[in-house]
Parts: structure tokens; sequence; C-alpha cells
């Protein structure tokens, strides 16, 4: 008897569950066609902003995810570290090299400083995790997560140091101007991440799924003493995880800085956390959820803030953290994240 | 188990845990032994030393201390008794603040319901007693942390922290955009509500600079808090917590119902930040949306942790510390080095990077903060013996009870 009612009981919940869902997804359906009626153009103009900002969050979701998919620790220092990535782009094309308008020297400096601060990046964050990380890997969670609001504050010091206290404005060296298909305006910039950020994702891919060095990332992820009695240097293959995802920081903090024309010190938080949620929305640890995650929430906040019936952008923060909860009580795992049993 | 096994730290000499009437003596006459101070002896004291008193240690920045005292005791129970990691602690300060904003000023001037307030009865607004706005704050906040817990609570470790954090992105941004929701004023958005009632005590109306009453009513709030925190500890409840923070599948074998236990923490987490938010409200006489930042929610952290996890007299030593440090402390030092070696270095902007450091190094070499309570701190060395290649999966349990 009990077992029955156990049952009917899982069962009237997941049918609530489902109605929940049905109704949320049918509700922003709803919302959708409504803006796409009112105003077509500027539906695809937002459509086309949001998933731009989307591959942008991906870039730094990834970094999160790599990261806590192989030692299960939320880099709070992650979104500081794009930061700073963004600042050295901006003095690295505008002052040490002098480029302030498009040109084909431009072009140039731009290849250079995409390698050039993703080497910085990758650098600070190996650093973090030599000195401060791995000596607390078998500690209990609660301390590495304090140690990395810790660094978080640290990198934030150095961006104050760098930047100032307020933001700061940065000539960009990408056209301006736009692309103009059926009336719809697609700014050059978010074209040009577009074409930056698909590469570097596949070269992820490529290194993730069909190096050595990837294999090693993944096993190290399952068990780490299991690869370790293979054969495989779980400190090193660690070093390299932070490495590809502080990499993969410093040419979003590049793209951000290009595009945007700005940085501030305490512009890795925000962006930081955003990147984090879309981790979290994917299924933490998987690296195609960080992606479609990131894309969803750049999507939401785009729509949000750019629609002409929606509650705009001083609600962003909230309606992305709304989906976030009510994903977490309705599917806790993420959207593509596997459920895992506890061990004991 | 981990006590049975490790026989090294079992055997170490602990000191006897604080007796409940000690602590509440000791307590008291080091509170009357300050109000004294504060009351009789500076008043009457050369100007010099008035003078370095308050540089160093002003009245107004210890009533500060209390309220993150107050706070920071309620995260304990939360992060240090039951092992939950929440990270938008914040949210609940904002809406004790709130409660504050709403019940004791003239905020809804539309209205004029006095009730057992001092304040003079033709002023229009809400106006209640500091002591109902206390309980209401209280209410209202365990409320909310048990709307946010229920559902999310079922969540391992690393969502939860991710869900408190969002709820503590939420609701600053939802005050902070209050001023015009469907029409409705909510918060008067980043103008925030200014002032609040001053409180009444024993029919006296207190001004904005009575410090010493205030400290007087902050003091006793944190005793409450000191005295609920111990007292549950060792009840049925405060036990089932540490369970719980020990290890959670443990627990629930041995009977120890999980949701019920880890909402009660919730609840009376939720409850002192709380108290909290109203007792600041009235400390700085008003309630601003724009200071209800993630930090705040960091630093609480950093009390609990860095005063030690667990133990009430630790966080309290950690939160006086940091709040010190933070209001005028730091600026304090600074001008004293700055004036002693003829520098000119803005001490306060290094605040980063001392809060970031002390962080880290507390991490990496002392984890169990300034006063470790001495259950945790043998899980927290549990490792610190194991040779590190060596089969790690004994300790694995012990390792996710954080």
């Amino acid at each position: 008897m009990a077992g029955v009612t156990y049952k009917t009981r899982q069962l009237r919940r997941r049918y609530i569950e489902r109605a929940f869902a049905t109704i949320a997804v049918a509700g922003a359906a709803l919302w959708l066609i409504a803006n796409l009626i009112k105003s077509p153009t500027q539906f695809f103009e937002v459509t086309f902003t949001g998933l731009s900002n989307g591959i942008l969050y991906a870039l730094i979701a990834l970094g999160y995810t790599l990261v806590y998919g192989i030692i299960e620790l939320i880099n709070f220092a992650h979104g500081d570290l794009f930061m700073l990535g963004g600042l050295f782009s901006a003095h690295f094309i505008t002052l040490w090299f002098g480029q302030k308008v498009p040109s084909a020297v431009g072009w140039g400096v731009l290849a250079l400083c995409l390698i050039a601060v993703m080497v910085f990046c990758a650098t600070i964050n190996v650093a973090i995790e030599r000195f401060a990380y791995r000596r607390l890997r078998r500690a209990p969670k609660l301390a590495p997560l304090i140690t990395a609001v810790g660094m978080s504050f640290i990198l934030q010091f150095v961006g104050l140091r760098w930047n100032g206290s307020g933001q700061k404005i940065w000539p960009s060296l990408l056209p301006s101007g736009n692309l103009s298909i059926f009336g719809v305006r697609l700014p050059y910039t978010t074209i040009i991440s577009f074409a930056i950020t698909i590469p570097v994702l596949l070269v992820l891919t490529y290194i993730v799924t069909r190096t050595k060095q990837g294999k090693a990332m993944r096993a190290t992820a399952q068990d780490q003493d299991a690869s370790r009695l293979m054969g495989i240097n779980v400190d090193r293959t660690i070093s390299f995880t932070f490495g590809l995802g502080g990499a993969l920081a410093g040419a979003a903090g590049l793209l951000f800085e290009q595009t945007r024309g700005l940085t501030s010190y305490n512009l890795g938080f925000q962006l930081g956390l955003i990147a984090f949620t879309a981790a979290v929305m994917g299924g933490i640890g998987n690296l195609q959820g960080a992606v479609l995650g990131a894309i969803i929430i750049g999507l939401i906040q785009g729509l949000n803030d750019g629609l002409p019936i929606g509650l705009g952008q001083q609600w962003s923060n909230t309606v992305v953290f709304s989906i976030l909860i009510l994903l977490m009580v309705f599917k806790p795992t993420g959207l593509l994240g596997k459920p895992t049993t506890e061990k004991v | 188990m981990a006590i049975l096994t490790r026989k090294k730290s079992a055997s170490k000499k602990r000191k006897a845990p604080a007796s409940q009437r000690t602590w509440s003596i000791g307590f008291l006459t080091l509170a009357v032994a300050i109000y004294i101070f504060y009351t009789y002896i500076v008043p009457h004291s050369p100007q010099g030393f008035q003078d370095q008193i308050q540089t160093w240690f002003p009245p107004s920045a210890l009533n500060e201390a209390l309220v993150w005292v107050i706070a920071a005791l309620g995260l304990n129970i939360v992060v240090g008794y039951a092992g939950l990691l929440d990270l938008g602690f914040v949210a609940f300060w904002a809406i004790g603040g709130y409660t504050a904003g709403w019940f004791m000023s003239g905020f809804f001037y539309q209205l004029n319901i006095h009730f057992g307030s001092e304040s003079p009865k033709h002023f229009p607004g809400i106006h209640f007693s500091f002591w109902i706005v206390l309980l209401l704050g209280a209410l209202i906040c365990a409320f909310f942390g048990i709307l946010i817990g229920a559902p999310t609570l079922r969540l391992k470790s690393d969502y939860l922290a991710i869900v408190t954090l969002g709820f503590g992105e939420i609701i600053p941004q939802v005050f902070v955009n209050g001023e015009n929701i469907h029409g409705f004023n909510l918060s008067n958005g980043t103008k925030g509500i200014s002032p609040v009632d001053n409180i009444g005590l024993f029919g006296k109306r207190l001004g904005p600079f009575d410090l010493n009453y205030k400290y007087m009513i902050f003091v006793f709030m944190a005793a409450l808090m000191v005295f609920i925190s111990l007292r549950l500890r060792s009840g049925r409840l405060g036990r089932a917590w540490l369970a719980i923070r020990e290890d959670e599948l443990a627990a629930s074998m041995m009977g120890v119902p999980l949701m019920k236990t880890k909402l009660s923490a919730y609840a009376v987490g939720a409850i002192s930040g709380g108290l909290a938010g109203v007792a600041y409200a009235t400390h700085v006489n008003g309630i601003f949306a724009e200071r209800f930042q993630f930090s705040i929610s960091i630093i609480l952290l950093a009390m609990v942790v860095l005063g030690g996890m667990g133990n009430v007299w630790g966080v309290m030593v950690g939160a006086l510390l940091i709040a010190w440090v933070n209001s005028t402390g730091l600026p304090a030092v600074g001008n004293e080095i700055n004036s002693t070696f003829n520098t000119n270095i803005n001490f306060p902007s290094y605040t980063f990077l001392i809060f970031g450091g002390l962080l880290i190094l507390m991490m990496l070499f002392r984890r169990e903060g300034i006063l470790p309570e001495s259950r945790l701190k043998m899980v927290l060395h549990e490792t610190d013996d194991e040779i590190r290649n060596e089969e790690p999966h004994e300790f694995i349990s012990e390792e996710e009870a954080l």
C-alpha cells in the first residue's frame, strides 16, 4: 500500500511539473509571438544581439564548466579573469600598439592581441591554481570555494589599480556600421565576434574530444585516482584545464572590450555571475550544455532588454535568476546534465 | 567513525564547552563594561584620549559591528551548523531593512497608522513600535527563507549556493527598481526610505545620536542570537543540523528528517538576517537599495569562516574584527602609518587586496578559523596526515560533509 501511494505521489508530482513547464513555455512562446507581430525587424535585431551576447557568455561559461567538471570547484575568480583580459586587450591595442581606428594593421594587431591575451589569462589562471587551489584539493569543499572568492577580490584589486575606479571608454578596431538584410540591421561588430568565437569553440571541442590531453582531462574529471593509476599526470592535466579556461576568458575579454568599447574593474563579477548561471543551466561540467545555456541566457536577456513588450533592462538579472531558480526546482541537473546518485 | 579512527586528535586535550551560565555572566560583564566606558569614562577623560577613541573605536562603528554580529550569527546557523552554503544572505538583510522602512516611517504617507510608537500621532505613514517591527521583520524573513528554501533544499550543495546567490541578486534588484511596479511605489527606488523612526524605549524617544541606548539594544539582540544559537545547538534540532553537516546521507538513515531540519536552519538564519536588517535601518536612520550588494553576503561569509564556523564566539570575534577593519580599522591604521612614515597611501583602496589575501591565507593555513569549533576542526584536518596518494575512499563522505 505504502509503495502505491508513493508511486502515485511521484506521478502526481511529475504531472504538476509537466503542466507547469508547459504553461511556462507556452507563455514564453505567446510573448515572443506578440512581439514578433508588433515589430518584426526589432525582433530579429534583438534576437541577433541576444545571440552574440550568448556566444560571449559561452566563452566565459566554458571556463567555469571546465574547472567545475574537473575539480568540482566554482571558480569565482573566473569572471574577474575575463575582466583582466579585457583590460589587457585595451592596453595592448590602444596604448602599446597605438591602434585606434579600423585598418589593415589593426587586424594584425587584433590577431596578435587575441593570442597574447589568451596566453596572459591562461598564465594567471594556471598560477592561481598552482599556488592556491592545488593545496586545497583534498580539503572540504568550502575551503577552495572561499579561496576562490578571495582570489576574485585580489583580481578585482588588480583591476582597480590598473583601470581606476570608474568605467573607461576605448576605441574599437572593428568597423562600425551595419549589414542590412531585409531591413534588419546586423552590426559588423557582432558578426565579427561570431567569426572569432566559433573557431575558438571548434578548437576547444577538438582539444577536448580528439587529443590525448583532452582524453586525460575527461579521465581526470571522471576519477582522479583511477586516472593516476593509468599513468595520467593529474596535476598537469588540471593545470592544463585551468589554462584552457583562462584562455577562453581572455578571448572573451578581448571580444567584450572591442565590441562594447569599455572596461571596468567590477565588470567581471556581473558577467561572471551570468556566465556561471549559464553553465549551471546547461548542466555544469557539460561543455555543450554550457554553450547552450549561455546562448539561452543571452537570448533571454537580449529579448527582455530589447523587445517592445518586455520588462526592460533594469529587470534583466531578475528575469535571468528567476528562470535559473525555476529550472533548478524542476530540473536540478540542468538542461543537459546527467542525474548523479550520491556515493556512500 | 572519523572520531574513532583519528586517535591522535581525539586524545588531544580539549577544552570543556563553555557552560550555559558562565557565558551569560561573561557576556553581560563585558557589555556593561563597554557601556560604562563609553557613557561615563570617555566623556570625563582628557580631550586627547577622547579623540583617540573617536578615531580608533567610535561608538557608531561599535553599533554597526553589532549589527554585523547579529547577521553573522544567523549565517553561522545556516553555514556553520547545518553546512548549507548560502551566498545570498544579503536578501534577508534587505527584506528586514525594508520591513523597518515600511512599518516605521512616513513612507506610506497615504496612511496614518500608529501602534505603540513614540512618534507624534499626527505624522502620516505607518508607525509601529521598534519591537513590533523586529518581530514583523523576523516573521517576514522567516517566510521568505522557507519560500526560497522549500523548493530548492533538495539540491546538492553547489546548486543550492547558486540558487541562494540568485535570490540574493533578485531581492535587491526588486528594491532598486521598486519605485514603480505598475504604478505602485514599493521601495522608493534608489532614493531609499529615509528617515526611519527612532527607537522608542520605555516611553522615551531616542534621538539619532543616542548611540549608547542603541548599543544596549543591539547588545541585547546579539545576546538573544547567541542564546538562541547555543540553546538550539545543544538541543535535538542542533544535533540534527550537525549530523546533516557531517553526513547528510547517514543522518537521513538515522531518521533525521532532512527537509524539515534544513528548512528550520534556513528559517532561523533568515530571522536573524531580518533582525539585523531592522537594526541596520535604525542604525543608519534609513534604508537605501543600492547598499545591498553581493559583497555583503561575502563579507558575512568571511566573518563566519574567519571566526570559526560553528562556534558562536568565533563568529562573534570574526564579525567584530572584520566590521571594525572595514569601518574604522583600515583608515585609522592607514592614517597612522601615513603620518609616521610621511607617506601618502590611500589605505581603504586596499580593502580588496586585504580581504582577498586574508581569506586565501586563512584557507591555506588555518582553515578552522580564529576560534575553531573542536568537532569541525577534526573534520577539517582529517586529511592532513593522510599520504596524498593513498586510497582516498575512506574519507570521501567526510569531505562531502561540508
